[in-house]
Parts: C-alpha cells; structure tokens; sequence
C-alpha cells in the first residue's frame, strides 16, 4: 500500500487529496469534496499530463521568439526531454500558428506548434 | 478635425472584442489605437496554456486566443492604428494620438470606448526596503523580455508575489534553464489559480511561501540576495524569521492597477476600490458617450470575461451612437457590502437594462461555505451557496430586469456575503 | 598632463568643470560612477534653499544664498529645471512660534531676501491643503525646486563642449605629489596634474587625507525618501518644511520639479559610504507621519508611493563648508563637507574654488567659450504644434517610448548621442525621466534597452543599469 498527496486543481478550493494505490493501481482517494477530484487524482498518479508551452529562437522576423506549444497533452516525465529536443531549433520567419516547430518530439507522437503568427522583416 | 463614430483607445483583449462588437451592431465608422506594434496587447507575451475555455471551449494560448480575435478584427476591416499613443481624451470626445509617420493629431469621436488595460505595481508601490540594484524586474517585463524578446533577465529567481503571472513566470524561468528558489506570497492565501500553483510550482519543486515577505535587498550594482521574514496578521515582519536567499534576480507578481490616466483627463469618475471607471448597466461612465471595459475598468481573472464584457461596451456604445444616450429615470444603485468589495457595474438604469444582467465583483478574503445573496432594498431575493470563494477570482450574479422591474419602490440592490441557510 | 584634475562629477565637480572651461587649461573630471550626479548629488531634496538657516556669517550662509542666485541666473543659459515656487517653513505648535522670529532675523542677517512671517490665515490662502494645526509660517520666496541631475547634466555638457574631459567609472585611489606635479592614480591608470580639486562628496575625507596630514572625517548622514505619484504634484505649490530640528531641516514635503510630490529625508548617521538602502523602519515612519497629517491637511494615500529612495549627505562635525586651499599641500583644493545646502551653493563653490585657483595661476580667458547649452526637447511641454514640426523633421519625436512620462524615442536618442551623452538606463533615467513614472519602468525597459543598444552599438546583454557589474541581462535564451 501506498499514499500519494496531491492538491486538486479542479477549482479555488484545492481539495488536498489523498490517493491510495496499491501495485500501480488506484484503491482509494479521499480528501475530495466532489467527483470531479477524485477522477483527477486517480489520472495525476497513473497518467500525469501536461501540455508544454515554451519559445523557440526565430531568424529574420519581427521577434527573436516564436511561442509553441505540444500539440496535445504529452506525459509529465518528458517535460524536460522535450525542452531540450526544441532549445536548438531556430525557426524562419514567416512563421505561421500550426506550423510544425518539432514532430513527434521525444518520440510523443505529438508536434510541437508555433503558437504565434510571426512576420518575416 | 476628422471624425469617428467609436474610437476605442486599446488594440488588447478588450479594444479588439469591443471593436468586432461595435461593427457587428452596425458601426462602421471605428478607430481602434494600440500603443505597441502589433494588435492582441499582453496576450502576446502570455504563451502558456488556458485562455478561451469559456469562449471557444478549447485551452489556448494568449497569442493564439489573440489571434482569433485579430483574424476577425481584420475580416470585419476594422480600422486601427499601430505605435500610436492617445495622449488625451477632452469630456467632449476630442481624442488626441500621436505616432511617427502623422504626428499629433485630434479627431473626433461619437463615443470612445477606454480599453488601456492595467500596469503592474511597481516595487516602490510595495515599500520593500534596501538597495535599488539591477536585477528587480516586475513578472510582466520579464515575461516580456524572455518570451518576446528572447533574453534572459537573470538565472537564479525569487519571486515575491504568487498572482497567476509570478506562478507562470516561475515554470517559464525553470525551462529556460533558470533556478527559482522559492515564491513568497506576504498573504496567508495566494491569489493564483490552484492549477498554476501546482503546475508552475509544485511540478518543479519550488517552495511557496505563504504569509512572507521580502524585507530587505542587497546588491549595489546587481541584485545578490533578498531577505525573506514572516508576517503576522498585520502584515508586518515577524522578527527573527528573516531567511536570506542568494539570488540575481527578483520577480515582482504583487498585482495589478487599472491605467485610468487618460480616463481622468477626461473628467472620468473612478472607484477607490477597483481603481477604474465607475460605470452603468451599459458599461458607461460619468461621461456621456465614454465607456470602459476590460483590465482598465476592474482587474479580471479570465480573459474570456475580458471578450464578454468588451463585446458588451461595444454593443452599448454602437446603441449610442445610432439611438443617443436616453435611458430613462429609474436608477438603481448597486451596494456591495459584507465581504464582497465592489461590483461592476455599480448602478442600472432600469428601462435601458438587459433581460439578463451580469454584476461582476470580487471577495475581500477567502470564504469557505458561504453564500452570494441578493438584496432588494432589504428583501433577499437570490441566497446561492458557495463552496469557495477567493479575492484571486471574479464572482458574478444575475439580475433579472422582469424582477426588477416587478420590484416596487426599488432603490438599491446589495450583494453580500452571508452565511448559508436553507 | 592636465593643468586641473577635478575628482567627483556631483553637481559641485561639474559646477568647478564648467566654470573652469572658461578658462584655458586642460582640465579633466574623474568620477567613480558610470555618470554626472551618480553619488551624493543623487538623491536628495531638490530643494533651491533661501539661506534662512544658515548661522550668520557663516561660509554655509554665504555660499546659499550667493548659490541661490546664482542658479536662478545660470539656468537661463544652461537650461536645466529649475522653478522659484517659495518655501513655508511652518510652525504647528503654538508654543514654538518664536522660532519663527529666530528664522527670520537669521535670514535677514545672512541676506535672503523678501522673508516675512505669515499668519495662519494666509498661510492657509497660500498652500489650502497645509495642516489646520498651523500656527504661522516663515514665507521664503527665493526657495525653489530644481532638478538635481539636471543641473549636474547640463554643467557637464557644457563643460563638455567646451573642452573638459570626464571619466567615468575611474576610482582614485591614489594621489601623490612628485616635484609639484599630482600624480593621481586610478583603477584605470594614472593621470598627472598640476592641480587637483577634491569634489568628492561623501569621499571627500577619503581624497583629502590622501594628501594631507590634517585628516578629516566625513560622517554619512543618510536621508530616505517616499516619491509620491503626480496626482499628488500639486498638493502643495511652496515647498513646505516643518520648523528645522538638530539634525537638519526636518521631514518636509514639497513638490518636485518634474510634478511629483515627496516626503522626507530622514537622518540617520551611519558608517557604509554606499550605503544607500532603504530600511523598513524609516519607510515606515515617513508613511506614518505622511499619514498622520503632521504638514498636511489630508492623509496622503499610501497607495500613491511610487517608490522610496535613499541618499546620503557628506556631514562634517563643525557643520560648515570647507572650501579652500589645502593648508599642507599646495594646489589642492578641497570642497569638504558639501551637504545641504550645497546642491544650492553648488555654483559659488564653483565660484569660490575657481576664483581661489586663478588668483594663483591666472589662466587666460578663453575667447570662444560656449555659455549656452542646447536644450533638451521635452516633447511634453511643447504645444502640438511644435510637436508637430518636431516630428515632421525627425519621425522618432512622434513614438512614446515611457507611457507615464510621456518620453519619444526622439528624446532618449538625443539623450544618447549629445555631449557626455547616457549609457546606461539610469543615464537615459536622469536625462529624460524615461522609466521614473509611476510603473518605473515595467513597459519601456525593453525598448529603451533597445534604443541604447542600436545608438552605442553595443549588444543587448551589455546594457546596464548603472556600469559595470549592474547589467540587466544575463544572456539570450536557449544558450547556456
């Protein structure tokens, strides 16, 4: 038996829940005032997801950064393998939102994307 | 002089939303002024995630949610005007701009619809003693040196304030390779959004501090370290809790300040307590045809709150101009009291109001298991339960003008914050 | 070799440089600061005193009021801010009001001219916001305000132009005497004179016991300060002060000359030189008495301190000036415990040290001596108009860099490129006021970074604050 502590981001409340798991698999979670916390535990210990937003450097634009973003969720764990697997990339100008900065990066399956419209100078 | 039907003085979230509002009521003569190079305002430098869930059903983010309402702005031929500084509104509408390419020139307007926005509080608004070395920026100017810009103020952070931007900063500073030591927030409570608090600080590791403060900073050339203490229920240093943290920069979140310069040139009235224009059921102010909506009427929590409530200014103004300004005798005032700290708007003339009208406001403290109420004159008339509520988030409740209406001898509605009953 | 090595660039240094450009000989200003005014002359009041409280007969009394006039006189060729709004010093306290007749014979003795003692009702038809605890006043209308950078910039530039040399971030560190030649050693080299002037402010002791046996010890005298926004800039029109006390004129309130309004300084003595933080304590008590009405008819709203700010004043025990010749090291020349009111007394110091100097060396006058200074454009003051030819000639006076202040391109660029022109944000700070408003920088810094980066030609990362070691970068993203 294990214990997870987590704190809810369902609303301004922030239920600090506690989740039982047991070989992997979720027992029990409490501390949640509604149903939507309890499903969010069991995914945060079992699945965690982000979606990561950062910069990439651009060449020949109006901004020295274009914002991106990964496409979808990817897995919490690959955070910082993917930061490093875009901080080399340098984008031409013009640079469109969608464009594709990195496919499938750190091997995701998920693109990361421009998220701002960057004009050629 | 040249003439506008609607200059609205703010390409951001809420000069764009108020400007698509206004032409899609069947304004076509607008200006729209934005002091930066480009339309979309602050959004642009806010590149996380969680902008338009309300509006698009999707998470998006900033210059994205911007751009949505650029594409349409441009589609609808808005006229704007870009690096372009409104250096003065007269109460009779004469709009002064100036930029390179014309100089300063005055027009005209029917209406204006103030949208500036709000700046950030400055470290000597905080009084935080010390030396005054390089090294101190606000979140938002490094927001926007890192993200727009694509340099790095500095590589080992404090950040004094835990408001959603100092929580998001603290995420951008780590991917940028940056150590950020601690968040210190000098309430018991943070006024951020629990899903920034965890995914900006806890994901990484850093310690939020809660009821602390900054009390002292050294460095006479660049910044070296800050001193971080404990307050009590003042506010004040606690002594003998003082942790000193080495550091080269200092990030400062401690809120935000609506930027009404313009609107008290012209002889716009504003409330002590939201720092923005006091305004009607049409978003208008003490000043006939002057209306204002967005971050320079009341700071908001959501953007999305920001499209709604511009997209509403600029429906009244549009109604303005083509109707002119009559809207009937019978005011109501708005009263917020016990806990709820003001409301926008803070007064309705009865025969102008919508089926349906939004009263916007925010909590002085955070209230677990309290209900929002509703008082005609001294009847309640609404009483919802509330599990949480925060001074970080917007609350808002709903008048019916067929209640209002139906309500004899009504004068005043007072909303408060009141324990439960069934 | 100089003929005259002046150390210090505070408003006396660049006072001495400009009134000896007049002159030919070589002369340079070595400051320790990365710019004019960057020490002592700092952070201060910005007070033009009357002279009123200054002991008859006294070195001090006679600079002030000599200085007062003169900065009047000067600033309609050098153009720096400067206003005659008049001083109130007021008494609260019916017992105390016969401090007010000690003032005012003081000030008719040491000269000030025009000073009458006001009753409460006229008083209050003067300044309508001053404290209904006011008894009577000392009115002083010679006071006045002035931009302490401002004067420090335009008698540099001035020097500048006419042919005086500054260095900046130079630190003496020594100074000897060879054969009657000062041999002045720096951490960027060593520069020979055959006279030296000590205008060091607080370092003054420093400077001068290098040279002489008879050592002197400044005491810092540390002033904080609450700048208020400008919607307070016309609370009151005179400066107000409060009846003076020991340690110096009390905590006043006054307006400045860019339209802000601030209380202070405080006085605390202290052993640091840079010493110039802030401390809880003080900001607290200056909030409590801005609060507490003690000159003011309102409690001043707190959520209107724009910033808070420190100084120091270069004390001496005797609380004098000394302005002389070194009585045991011949050609150097001392300006010692210049504090207030020395930012007044600054160009009869100049004066003094100046006309001492060429009674010994007599260098002849140049014949073409520029007396006037180009002033800056403030776009602000301009009528629309003017504004207008402005930036038909030249677009960049057509785009605001500093929302609050109101500053263009145009203006910081001049402040860039003029003579002894800005290189550093606080350069481009004191000489425009881009980035003093009330979001203090937040919104322009990245763009003013930007224009000084193109002017000087250097990258981004180089830009400081105030010199080196105070940079407000530390790289570009995505490198290491």
């Amino acid at each position: 038996m294990e214990e997870r502590k987590l704190t809810c981001i369902g609303c301004p409340l922030g239920c600090q829940l506690t989740v039982t798991m047991e070989n992997g698999e979720v027992k029990d979670v409490t501390g949640n005032t509604c149903p939507r916390g309890a499903a969010y535990a069991r995914d945060e210990v079992t699945n965690p997801t982000r979606v990561v937003t950062s910069i990439v450097k651009v060449k020949g634009g109006n901004l020295a950064a274009v914002s991106c973003k990964t496409a979808s969720v990817i897995p919490k764990a690959k955070i910082f393998e993917i930061l490093d697997e875009i901080k080399p990339v340098v984008m031409e100008a013009p640079v469109k939102i969608g464009d594709v900065v990195v496919a499938n990066v750190a091997g995701t399956g998920v693109d990361v994307i421009a998220t701002k419209n960057i004009a050629a100078i | 002089m040249k003439s506008y039907d609607i200059i609205i003085v703010g390409g951001g979230p809420a000069g764009l939303a108020a400007a698509i509002s206004a032409k899609k009521e069947g304004i076509d003569s607008i200006l729209m002024i934005e002091r930066d190079n480009q339309l979309g305002g602050i959004l642009n430098q806010c590149i996380h995630n969680g902008f338009g869930l309300h509006t698009f059903k999707e998470e998006l983010t900033g210059p994205e949610y911007a751009s949505r309402f650029i594409d349409q702005a441009l589609e609808l031929n808005i006229e704007y005007k870009l690096q372009t500084m409104v250096l003065d509104i007269t109460p009779e509408k004469v709009v002064t701009v100036m930029n390179r390419e014309e100089g300063v020139v005055q027009y005209q307007a029917k209406a204006v619809i103030l949208a500036m926005g709000c700046r950030e509080r400055p470290r000597g608004a905080l009084n935080i003693p010390g030396y005054r070395p390089a090294g101190i920026y606000s979140a938002g100017t490094a927001q926007r040196l890192v993200n727009m810009e694509g340099f790095m103020p500095g590589k080992k952070c404090v950040i004094l304030g835990s408001g959603d931007i100092g929580l998001i900063m603290a995420r951008r500073m780590t991917f940028e390779g940056a150590e950020v030591k601690v968040v210190a927030e000098v309430m018991p409570f943070s006024g951020g959004l629990k899903r920034n608090i965890v995914q900006c600080l806890d994901d990484y590791d850093i310690p939020l501090l809660l009821s602390h403060t900054v009390v002292d900073i050294e460095g006479t050339d660049r910044l070296e370290a800050v001193t971080i203490a404990e307050v009590g229920p003042d506010r004040k240093a606690i002594p003998g809790t003082e942790q000193r943290y080495e550091c080269d920069t200092l990030l400062l979140s401690c809120g935000l300040i609506p930027e009404n310069e313009l609107s008290k040139q012209a002889s716009v009235e504003l409330s002590p307590i939201t720092s923005g224009p006091i305004v009607d059921e049409s978003l208008e102010t003490n000043v006939p045809g002057i209306f204002a909506c967005g971050n320079v009427l009341h700071v908001h929590d959501l953007v999305d709150f920001v499209s709604q409530e511009a997209g509403l200014a600029g429906a009244n103004a549009a109604k303005y101009v083509k109707e002119g300004g009559e809207k009937g005798s019978t005011i109501v005032k708005i009263n917020a009291t016990d806990g709820a700290r003001y409301t926008v708007p803070s007064s309705i003339h009865v025969e102008n109001m919508a089926d349906l009208l939004t009263v916007r406001f925010r909590v002085g403290a955070v209230f677990a298991n309290k209900a929002i109420s509703v008082y005609f004159n001294d009847e309640r008339v609404q009483h919802r339960k509330k599990q949480i509520m925060a001074p970080g988030e917007m609350e808002s409740v709903i008048i019916q003008k067929k209640q209002v209406e139906a309500y004899e001898g009504l004068e005043t509605i007072t909303i408060k914050i009141e324990d439960y009953s069934k | 070799m100089y003929d005259v090595i002046v150390i210090g660039a505070g408003v006396s240094g660049t006072c001495i440089a400009r009134e000896l450009s007049k002159y030919q000989a070589n002369v340079c200003v070595i400051e320790k600061g990365d710019d004019v005014a960057s020490g002592t002359s700092k952070a201060n009041s910005g007070i033009v005193h009357g002279g009123y409280d200054c002991t008859p007969g006294t070195l001090m009394a006679e600079m002030n009021v000599r200085g007062n006039e003169l900065l009047y006189q000067l600033a309609e060729e050098l153009h720096y801010p400067i206003k005659k709004n008049g001083s109130l010093i007021v008494c609260t306290v019916p017992e105390e009001a016969g401090k007010l007749d000690v003032l005012l014979d003081q000030a008719n003795k040491n000269g000030v001219p025009g000073c009458r003692i006001i009753g409460k009702e006229e008083a209050l038809a003067m300044e309508p916001n001053l404290t209904d605890n006011t008894v009577a006043a000392l009115y002083v209308p010679t006071g006045g305000i002035i931009c302490p950078w401002g004067l420090a910039l335009a008698m540099g530039e001035n020097a500048t132009v006419n042919g005086v040399e500054f260095k900046f971030e130079t630190e003496v560190t020594n100074i000897e005497k060879k054969d009657d030649i000062f041999v002045v050693t720096t951490d960027e080299g060593t520069f020979e004179s055959k006279i030296v002037v000590n205008a060091a402010g607080s370092f003054a002791d420093i400077i001068h016991n290098m040279v002489s046996d008879n050592k002197v010890e400044i005491i810092n005298r540390k002033g904080e300060y609450l700048l208020m926004d400008k919607e307070l800039g016309d609370y009151f029109s005179a400066t107000v002060f409060p009846l003076p006390g020991k340690m110096g004129k009390g905590i006043l309130c006054a307006p400045t000359i860019h339209g802000n309004m601030f209380v202070g300084p405080s006085a605390t003595d202290i052993d640091d030189k840079e010493g110039v933080n802030t401390t809880q304590e003080i900001l607290d008590d200056l909030a409590f008495k801005a609060q507490n009405s003690y000159l003011t008819r309102t409690k001043l709203p707190m959520n209107k301190i724009i910033t808070s700010f420190a100084g120091l004043r270069a004390h001496l025990p005797q609380h004098e000036f000394i302005i002389e010749e070194c009585a045991d090291c011949e050609n150097f020349f001392d300006a010692l415990g210049i504090e207030s009111p020395g930012l007044t007394s600054s160009p009869a110091i100049a004066e003094r040290i100046v006309g001492m100097i060429q009674a010994k060396h007599n260098f002849a006058k140049k014949e073409n001596f520029i007396a006037e200074r180009e002033p800056m454009v403030v776009m602000e003051d301009l009528t629309l108009e003017e504004r207008n030819e402005m930036i038909k000639k030249d677009p960049r006076y057509g785009s605001i860099v500093c929302r609050c202040e109101m500053i263009t391109e145009g203006e910081i660029v001049d402040a860039v490129t003029r003579p002894m022109g800005a290189r550093t944000m606080d350069g481009v700070k004191r000489r425009t006021r881009a980035g003093m408003g009330r979001c203090q920088a937040g919104f322009c810094t990245p763009r003013t970074m930007e224009i000084i980066s193109r002017e000087l030609g250097v990258p981004m990362t180089e830009i400081s604050k105030k010199g080196k070691g105070s940079e407000l970068l530390v790289g570009k993203i995505k490198e290491d």
